[in-house]
């Protein structure tokens, strides 16, 4: 018996299936796009209000673009997202492939205790470090209204280290053994032979990493008071809560704004969405 | 294969720089994880103000009064209630509706890749984004309301009581579903096809299969997923911040990290906030241990 036959019920029976499976997939999606939907629509609306009506796009105008870029100077806090963000991608693809490859292919003393570590770290909520690190970082090194305070705390993202250990550790030893052989140094091998190789984990590891920074707000809001320094999320959360009387419709400028903070997430996830598969999730939460 | 196994090709010679390759993390784990930690605990126990960069505080030991402070405070109280509500509404929400989508997605269908998408947006888009377009929608004059006409309730969700934070946990379920989808669907490819077979031999029906077979099947992942929720709840900042205006009404939204956030650096207590802290780490290893007992019972 074949297994396709075992596992295919009788056709009308199977087409009933069908057809519940995705009117069900059908609504959870419309209810999970609609929000974004709607922010769209009121991002273009000249009048913006909770009305029924303004669910539908009419008298599109650019002019709430135009409003929270007025009101926050979108352009510095992209910039400063962009800065904080980059950071932390760099010191998580440097630093986090180094360690990702010694835990995979190389044997030294301790690794056992750095991969406990690892793995410990990633249950440790953030939030619950944020007074001494605030104090540290900002009191004791001065390091407020800087970018190496708001970047420090994220520097190196353990899941992105761990996603990284465990594709280097699906690698052929032999392979690296070999280069061995021929005399190459760790190093060299990292570069030329594991990375390249490596480059979906790599690509998710960047997504990983990215949405991290671009999107956290709690530790910038508290690192950032000048209005130069602050990130896209915090200056957006200051209009959300006391800037609104600023400007003439702004709840069309908040989601012009809210549109503006999401895209790059949103787009790199669409891009890249074929590498970032659930495959990613298995080896990531398999701890 | 184990994915976990420590075992790796052993060699002579690399010893050196593998834990040169390390360094560098090691030294951040210390700086930001294990340093704050011990700083905490340290903190807790003294009496502790801001002070001027440079300038020397007296900080004496207080043993523990800011304990006992965190203990007799009703909004501290308030708070963990708070996040318990969050609980009850969101894991078995998660659970639930996660399951139900990924067992659905598990299939040969049509715009796979589409659903995938819709689901997993929200997880990777800004909180503030979002709720910035929440407080659209529920909002006094939001479209819910106008939608509901005079069912709609009164106060206004965000601003009422009772509904705040059952709001927020809506909010966060939603947000975060799309990764726990992906979740169960990385678990139910591990979920023998045999199994489904024998009971369809068996004579097991669609529904008495999912029961049967699947839940019992993904139960690694449930206690993740529990897991991941206590650790959301703890986390719980942005959303009674930005959602509910500061944790209103009168504290009926408000979360630990929240209070943390206004008694120590609004209202100038570190010590009372780390105390706060450590109590909190406290119930979310109380919470996760009780959660792996319950959801891995009978395995």
């Amino acid at each position: 018996m074949s297994t396709t036959a075992a596992t295919t019920p009788p056709r009308a029976h199977n087409r009933l299936g069908r057809r519940v499976r995705l009117l069900v997939l059908l609504a959870g999606a419309l209810a999970f796009l609609f929000p974004f939907y709607y922010m769209v629509v009121g991002s273009l609306r000249a009048t913006t209000t909770g009305a029924l009506s303004s669910a539908v796009p009419a008298d599109v105008t650019g002019g709430n673009y135009a409003a929270i870029n007025g009101a926050i100077s979108l352009g510095r806090s992209l910039l400063n997202s962009g800065i904080m963000t980059g950071g932390v991608l760099l010191c998580t693809l440097v630093f986090g492939l180094l360690t990702g490859y010694a835990l995979a292919q190389l044997h030294f003393r301790g690794r056992g205790t750095v991969f406990a570590t690892l793995l410990l770290v990633q249950m440790i909520p953030f939030q619950l470090l944020m007074l001494p690190l605030y104090v540290l970082v900002v009191r004791d090194y001065g390091l407020g209204d800087n970018y190496l305070g708001m970047i420090l705390p994220f520097a190196i993202n353990s899941t992105a280290v761990f996603l990284f250990r465990q594709f280097f550790l699906q690698m052929p030893a032999s392979l690296f053994e070999a280069a061995r052989i021929d005399g190459a140094g760790e190093l060299t091998i990292l570069t030329r032979i594991a990375v390249p190789m490596a480059r979906p984990a790599l690509l998710s590891g960047v997504l990983l990493t990215f949405i991290g920074p671009w999107n956290e707000f709690l530790w910038p809001f508290l690192v950032t008071k000048n209005a130069d320094m602050q990130p896209l999320a915090v200056s957006l959360a200051g209009f959300l809560s006391n800037l609104q009387g600023t400007v003439s419709n702004p709840t069309g400028a908040l989601m012009a704004g809210a549109c503006v903070l999401a895209a790059p997430a949103v787009a790199l996830f669409l891009l890249f969405q074929r590498h970032f598969t659930s495959t990613d999730i298995d080896s990531g939460t398999k701890g | 294969m184990n994915l976990l196994q420590a075992k790796a090709p052993a060699r002579r010679g690399t010893s050196r720089i593998g834990a040169l390759f390390v360094t560098p993390y090691v030294v951040f784990v210390l700086a930001v994880f294990a340093v704050p930690l011990v700083y905490t605990v340290w903190i807790s126990f003294h009496r502790f103000y801001f002070t001027a960069p440079g300038a020397d505080a007296d900080t004496p030991w207080v043993g523990l009064d800011n304990y006992r402070a965190v203990f007799t405070d009703p909004v501290v109280g308030q708070a963990f209630l708070n996040i318990l509500v969050f609980l009850v509404i969101n894991v078995p929400l998660t659970v639930g509706l996660s399951l139900v989508l990924a067992s659905a997605l598990n299939a040969k269908l049509p715009f796979r890749s589409f659903f995938r998408a819709a689901y997993y947006v929200p997880y990777v888009t800004a909180s503030v984004a979002l709720v910035a377009v929440w407080q659209f929608l529920f909002g006094g004059s939001g479209l819910v309301n106008n939608l509901l006409g005079d069912l709609a309730p009164d106060p206004s969700w965000l601003v009422n009581s009772t509904l705040a934070m059952p709001v927020i946990a809506f909010f966060v379920t939603w947000k975060q579903l799309g990764f726990f989808v992906m979740l169960y669907l990385a678990a139910l490819q591990n979920v023998g096809r045999e199994l489904y077979e024998a009971a369809s031999v068996d004579g097991a029906g669609r529904i008495r299969q999912f029961f049967s077979v699947t839940v019992p099947g993904v139960r690694p992942a449930t206690t993740l997923v529990v897991i991941y929720a206590v650790i959301t709840g703890a986390n719980l900042f942005s959303e009674p911040y930005l959602l509910t205006g500061g944790g209103g009404p009168d504290h009926a939204s408000a979360s630990p990290v929240l209070l943390m956030y206004q008694k120590g650096i609004e209202q100038g207590h570190p010590d009372f906030a780390a105390a706060l802290g450590v109590v909190l780490v406290a119930f979310v290893l109380a919470v996760s241990l009780l959660a792996r007992r319950l959801t891995e019972r009978g395995n």
